[in-house]
């Protein structure tokens, strides 16, 4: 299943235009959603096995694989540490989100 | 499993209300049927479970343990696309209330049988229709049947309803507690192939599915939601032309049907017509030959449908009576019944200005008597002449609408005209003091005679 992405957002002009009762092709994404993250988890890709636990430990689908390693969805990660907490390489550090300079 | 197809039965199978609908389930061969057994429903889920057990009818029963459970049931195996029945009854039903408006929201094609039962408390297994009726604002299609062998033909006609691409919207039956549940009539069983020739599977536009996964069942916030509702508001009104196509063609391939949302029987010039709904339309029209036997104008107008409303067809039917009643077995507390509600709705818009009167009889499996609808149409026909005054009446409580039958004989054709009061100057044939119990004269005959 390909990654969801954020798309534009078409408003439906009459009842027409949306779908037949609430449902819809899974993934369609028009907004983000992460603005309560207090720390961000940041990924040494140095670090990083592609071992995949915090793929599959991720309660919201934001962490994302990228070849051998994986890539985090900053525009759908709620900060919750999961991730950082499951990591066995420590490859991934929580960062306040003050401090900006950290990638 | 492979199940031996049916043919059509060389006679008629004698055979109840339930098992009509039974037989009409089994022949649209559903995937899923959950359902949990409640009287006077309990014989369609036993003989359906029974062809299930025994290899007669290929389809997943899941024996759930609520109604809940089971409308829930129903939707999920909905979402994969499946053909979904079940069946209820009365507090059952209720305790569906929240499923009912998941389901129909959902657009899950689902169909239903509903034996219609009165509610507790006080505690009754009875047959009247409150329980329908107090959810008929749930977004389903209401149907409601006369006799057995239109139980078996609308139980398939209801899937080809429910899951017409411009309906999706799920289907109840309701059928009259015990009177028609229970009473056992000729019915005719088309064959297997048939029904199948007439109702192709179910294809869902939002399947459930790993190739195209969909997400479903999702929120609408204060933005969107209300395009939801039109969407199922504009459905639903689709489903009186598709039900209609639907009838039409039931009645090409099998030789029966069933004439629309509203049946109107003698209404053409009638004065008097008494709307009703369910099974005591036999009744009603017996009375209505009687009556016209006599030269009196009356007419029955039968309404098929609840919902969609069948709004134009009434005012259409209604258009030359000088009084209309509305006989029905539930009230609304505190207003009227929600039949009455409706046609006198349907009525503020057309030209026609009948005298309007509400029959509330039937409730809690009371028997509604050929006297009953004898003395409706009597107070029908006074309406006509003189003001109704109180419009809501209990049929056989606090002698109802004795004041309305005072004097009503010098009307033309008036009831028992001919055969009670020949000359005996008394009003009626019904001697002042009131050997009737259910028409003692009131201040207004004592006052004035």
């Amino acid at each position: 299943m390909a990654s969801p992405f954020v798309r534009p957002y078409v408003r439906p002009r009459s009842p027409d235009d949306y779908p037949i009762g609430p449902c819809f092709t899974a993934g369609h994404l028009v907004e983000t959603n992460a603005s309560w993250r207090s720390d961000r988890p940041v990924l040494s890709v140095e670090r990083c096995t592609g071992c995949l636990r915090c793929y599959l430990a991720c309660p919201d689908g934001a962490v994302l694989r990228a070849g051998a390693a994986v890539r985090i969805d900053y525009d759908f990660c709620k900060g919750c540490g999961i991730c950082a907490h499951e990591c066995k390489a420590q490859a991934i550090l929580m960062i306040p989100e003050e401090i900006k300079d950290v990638r | 499993m492979s199940v031996e197809a049916t043919a059509r039965q060389p006679q008629p199978l004698f055979m109840s209300g339930n098992e009509a609908v039974a037989w009409g389930a089994r022949l649209a061969r559903p995937h899923v049927i959950a359902a949990y057994p409640i009287t006077p429903q309990t014989v369609v889920i036993e003989r359906l479970s029974e062809w299930v057990a025994e290899g007669k009818l290929d389809t997943e029963f899941l024996h759930v343990e609520s109604e809940h459970s089971a409308l829930s049931a129903c939707m999920g195996a909905s979402a994969l696309g499946a053909r979904t029945f079940t069946a209820t009854s009365s507090q059952g039903l209720l305790y569906m209330a929240e499923c009912l408006q998941y389901a129909s929201g959902g657009r899950f094609p689902i169909v239903m049988m509903n034996a219609n039962r009165a509610l507790a408390l006080p505690w009754n297994i009875y047959g009247d229709q409150q329980d329908s009726l107090a959810v008929l604002s749930s977004g389903w299609i209401q149907i409601y049947i006369e006799d057995a062998q239109e139980a078996l033909d609308m139980t398939i006609q209801g899937f080809a309803i429910a899951e017409h691409a411009e309906v999706l919207t799920p289907v109840m039956l309701n059928l009259d507690g015990f009177v028609l549940t229970h009473t056992y009539e000729p019915v005719d069983v088309p064959a297997q192939a048939d029904v199948d020739a007439f109702l192709p599977p179910f294809r869902t536009p939002s399947k459930m599915s790993l190739e195209a996964p969909t997400s479903m069942g999702f929120t609408a916030g204060p933005a969107h939601y209300t395009e939801f509702k039109v969407q199922q508001h504009r459905a639903i009104l689709r489903a009186e032309r598709v039900a209609s196509e639907v009838d039409q063609e039931f009645g090409r391939r099998f030789g029966r049907s069933y004439g629309g949302a509203v049946v109107s029987y003698r209404c053409d010039g009638a004065d008097v017509v008494l709307v009703t709904l369910g099974s005591v339309a036999g009744i009603v029209r017996e009375t209505v030959d009687r009556l016209r036997a006599r030269g009196v104008a009356a007419g029955m107008l039968k309404l098929r449908f609840m919902r969609p409303f069948p709004e134009r067809e009434i005012v259409q039917a209604l258009s030359t009576a000088r009084s209309v009643g509305v006989l029905e077995k539930d009230v609304s507390f505190g207003h009227q019944g929600a039949v009455f509600s409706e046609v006198s709705s349907a009525l503020a818009g057309s030209a026609a200005r009948p005298a309007l009167l509400n029959f509330v009889a039937g409730l809690g499996g009371r028997d509604i008597s050929r006297n009953d609808v004898e003395q409706m149409f009597d107070q029908l026909q006074v309406a006509t002449v003189r003001p109704p005054g109180e419009r809501v009446r209990f049929v056989g409580v606090d002698a109802w609408g004795a004041g309305e039958l005072c004097s009503p004989r010098t009307i033309a054709g008036g009831f028992g005209e001919a055969e009670r009061s020949e000359g005996d100057g008394v009003a009626g044939g019904v001697p002042k003091g009131g050997a009737n119990p259910l028409r003692v004269p009131n201040s207004e005959e004592n006052g004035n005679g």
